[in-house]
């Protein structure tokens, strides 16, 4: 579905991705775990075209898509979930759906706002509240909602369990495996192990910009995560 | 003049009237701000075309009915290809520079839609026809009102109803609300932003050409339409509130009301009531009436990002090089050129107190025309009324500016980015018309003249030495406060407002005495000008001045302290160069565009990135 090859990132003269490279296939969900900082969200940016790698390949579906802007890349099928939601704060639920809606896609069943409601009742309750009014939790549902409005074969999320509730966060790993059953791909960052247990497939680790280690979830070895991922104090 | 309550009502009248032009200007101007961040002073021309098509096409069409307002919406239509013309020509190459040069390359339009106006349409100001079926007036309570001010009074609110409908109602509307508010995501979420952008400056443009048409019958046409109007326009936007649709109409019926009932109280300057009104919603309400706080805040225009390091030794030695040869300099060349010299040190210095607010002050003034002319008048006027000599009127000529731009500063610190830039515009654009209009005092159009030095200064060569020893000297210390510990504060308080603030500096008191050193230095190179001509005239204190400060300092670019010392060399060479031509702001306008897009880091700037490594320090 997805291959990312030996990408490098720069902001400015500064690198922040090297030789990057993960995959994804068809109907799975793959997590990318590592620290703040490692390099996860500049990862999504790339391949989403927010930031513009200056070398390496991102094939989406078959076709190369590294210089594509974001929407031609959004039309493809291929959603994002930013990881501080970005909701459009001045527009209603309803309209923050509209902005993202693109026409249905061959093979999938298409959504709509009140297919979306059923998923997330609590947005369905006030459809005309403004986004900026929501909580946290609401704000994480409804920009998963509005990135569904585009129908996308595969969905990046960047860290949507930070900041929330737990009982809200077990709401959110049932949505996601409820939409790996629709048949979406999912690519995404987390730092909570629990959820990316609980939900994944597959797991990498980013550590200083690139993958350092790679395995089945099952798999993940305890000596990997306290290496790369666990907080450490005091040199390491 | 019987002053019945039917004229009272007739005067409200004729002022809402005026009020629906300057509406449909203003958020015009106001949506394509919002969504595609470009501050756009070219709206003001569009607005003047308008009128100008408009002129011609009801003209072509002949008479009846039908032709008069078929002839306004097609000159709006045409206004509106204009814009998009000009987005996809040129502003689209621009998105990801600097908002400042995507500013300028808007000025550059102004100055060739300016041109192309005279050539075209030629330059006397041409009386709009009169609506058919509304030539006449009503009578109410005894005092006539023109029937077409009511279709402008009706046209306005309609507009305003439509513009929420499409804003509110529409798929477009909902993209264009999104995109106001977060771009890249509604990017990311599939939307084509060149495309929303394509439209909303055409319906943008297309606002301001309706504006310019409708008020045909009323006001006519004239080539002094389109700098006007951006002035009141961005009072407008600032009075209502950046972005707001509902706040801009407003805060145009304020505007309107004022100019229709201060001409009664005070004919000769209705527009220093605009800025008393202006002043006191930005006292109570920063955002303007209707306006959010944040929305067009955020848009800091980033002129300095690189850090400003001291001059190494090889760069010093440079100095001291141009120091020497400026020395000579009168042995070398003649007189005239001595005089163009001068004139380049005056504006250096003009430009380098302008580089001291945008580059470590992080404040982008569009009006510092104020700020040089006004030195400029404060030296002839003592001259002229008080027979001050020389030395004491440059003395204090800076002293008068210095706290003029204090009481300037005092409003403007209170906004940030655009809006900052918008209010020093209004301001500049304030001391203008009184110049301009308390003729008994100032002279008016014709300025003042006789301004000359004293006996020992009045030969060109010594003159040449005072004026580069005090311009120098100006500029050196003015190096000098961005150096110490002030100068290392105001640059805290561009990069980070919140930051400062917590650790207890009294921001908008540094920023504001940041206005008053740059007001005092900019006064001196102004009051020096004016022993320089002889004269002085209110073109001095014109927007075009301003911009022509601006251009200075961007052309030498904003990230070094040589920058507004080459920009000014140049721009003042160039503009003699030109200036004698017939349609010279016509040629200055493409050079400003192709040098925006050809160098969007400045002459200096781009020496900078190439031969940067030499000039600087070994052990860096």
């Amino acid at each position: 579905m997805l291959q990312v090859e030996d990408l490098n990132t720069f902001y400015g003269k500064a690198q922040i991705l090297f030789d990057m490279r993960l995959a994804v296939k068809r109907g799975e969900i793959v997590v990318l775990l590592g620290r703040n900082g490692a390099g996860k969200t500049t990862t999504f940016k790339s391949i989403m075209g927010i930031v513009r790698p200056q070398s390496g390949k991102i094939m989406f579906k078959g076709r190369p898509i590294q210089t594509l802007p974001p929407y031609k890349t959004c039309a493809l099928g291929l959603g994002y979930v930013p990881e501080d939601r970005r909701i459009f704060s001045g527009l209603s639920i309803l309209e923050n759906l509209e902005v993202g809606k693109q026409p249905p896609r061959a093979g999938l069943e298409p959504w709509t706002p009140a297919r979306l409601f059923e998923l997330f009742p609590n947005l369905g309750e006030r459809p005309h509240q403004r986004g900026g009014t929501l909580s946290g939790g609401e704000q994480q549902m409804l920009t998963i909602a509005r990135t569904l409005m585009g129908n996308p074969e595969m969905i990046i999320l960047d860290e949507p369990s930070e900041g929330l509730a737990p009982v809200i966060v077990a709401q959110l790993a049932r949505t996601i495996l409820r939409l790996k059953q629709e048949g979406v791909s999912i690519l995404l960052a987390e730092q909570n192990l629990n959820f990316a247990n609980y939900v994944g497939d597959r797991v990498y680790i980013v550590y200083h910009g690139s993958i350092c280690y790679e395995s089945a979830i099952a798999e993940l070895s305890a000596e990997a995560y306290e290496k790369y991922c666990a907080l450490q104090i005091g040199g390491g | 003049m019987d002053r019945t309550l039917g004229f009272y009502i007739v005067q409200f009248l004729t002022g809402l009237a005026d009020a629906s032009a300057l509406f449909l200007v203003a958020c015009g101007l106001s949506l394509i701000f919002g969504v595609s961040r470009i501050v756009n002073l070219a709206h003001g021309s569009f607005y003047m075309v308008g009128a100008y098509v408009a002129y011609y096409l009801i003209g072509f069409f002949s008479e009846g009915g039908c032709a008069f307002w078929a002839g306004i919406v097609l000159a709006a239509v045409v206004v509106g290809l204009i814009g998009v013309g000009i987005e996809v020509l040129l502003l689209r190459r621009l998105y990801g520079a600097p908002e400042l040069f995507m500013l300028f390359a808007t000025f550059g339009v102004v100055l060739i839609m300016q041109d192309l106006s005279r050539w075209l349409f030629g330059a006397e100001d041409l009386l709009g026809p009169r609506a058919p079926g509304l030539a006449g007036s009503v009578n109410i309570r005894g005092t006539l009102l023109p029937q077409y001010d009511l279709a402008l009074i009706l046209i306005a609110p309609l507009i305003l109803g439509v513009l929420w409908l499409l804003l509110n109602r529409t798929r477009w509307g909902i993209l264009v609300r999104a995109a106001t508010e977060d771009r890249e995501m509604s990017d990311a979420l599939g939307v084509n932003q060149t495309r929303l952008f394509t439209s909303v400056f055409f319906l943008g443009s297309f606002l301001a050409g309706l504006g310019g048409a409708i008020q045909l019958p009323k006001g006519g046409a004239n080539l002094l339409m389109d700098l006007n109007t951006i002035a009141e326009a961005f009072v407008v936007v600032v009075v209502g509130g950046m972005g707001s649709i509902p706040g801009a109409y407003l805060a145009a019926v304020i505007i309107g009301e004022l100019g229709s009932f201060g001409v009664l109280v005070f004919p000769e300057s209705t527009l220093v009531l605009m800025f008393l009104v202006m002043a006191v919603v930005l006292v109570i309400r920063p955002h303007g009436l209707l306006g959010q706080a944040g929305a067009g805040a955020h848009v800091a225009f980033r002129a300095a990002e690189a850090v400003l390091q001291p001059a190494s030794k090889k760069l010093k030695l440079l100095g001291l090089a141009c120091l020497v040869l400026i020395l000579v300099m009168p042995v070398l060349v003649g007189t005239f050129q001595l005089v163009l010299l001068t004139e380049i040190a005056l504006f250096a210095l003009a430009s380098m107190s302008l580089y001291f607010m945008m580059g470590p002050g992080g404040m982008v003034s569009f009006g510092h025309a104020a700020f040089f002319g006004g030195g400029a008048y404060a030296a002839a006027l003592l001259v002229h009324y008080l027979q001050t000599p020389m030395e004491l009127a440059v003395l204090l000529a800076p002293l008068l500016v210095g706290l003029l731009a204090l009481i300037i500063g005092w409003f403007c610190v209170r906004l940030s980015g655009v809006y900052m830039a918008m209010l020093t515009l209004a301001f500049a654009q304030i001391c203008w018309s009184i110049v301009f209009q308390w003729g008994e005092v100032t002279g008016g159009d014709d300025g003042l003249l006789s301004i000359w030095p004293s006996q020992w200064a009045s030969d060109k060569i010594v003159f040449y030495y005072l004026t580069m020893i005090l311009s120098i000297g100006g500029i050196l210390v003015l190096r000098y406060f961005i150096f110490t510990p002030f100068g290392y504060t105001m640059r805290a308080c561009r990069d980070s407002a919140l930051r400062v603030d917590s650790i207890g500096i009294n921001l908008a008191r540094h920023q504001c005495l940041a206005f008053a050193v740059a007001g005092v230095f900019a006064g001196l190179a102004g009051g020096l000008y004016v022993f320089s001509k002889g004269s002085v005239f209110p073109d001095e204190m014109a927007i075009p001045r301003s911009f022509d400060f601006l251009f200075m300092v961007l052309l030498g670019g904003v990230e070094t302290l040589f920058g507004p010392i080459a920009g000014a060399a140049a721009f003042t060479w160039l503009h003699d160069q030109i200036s004698r031509t017939d349609f010279w702001q016509l040629i200055l306008g493409c050079i400003f565009v192709l040098l925006v897009v050809a160098f969007p880091q400045g002459i200096v700037g781009s020496i900078n990135v190439r031969w940067g490594r030499f000039f600087a320090n070994q052990n860096h």
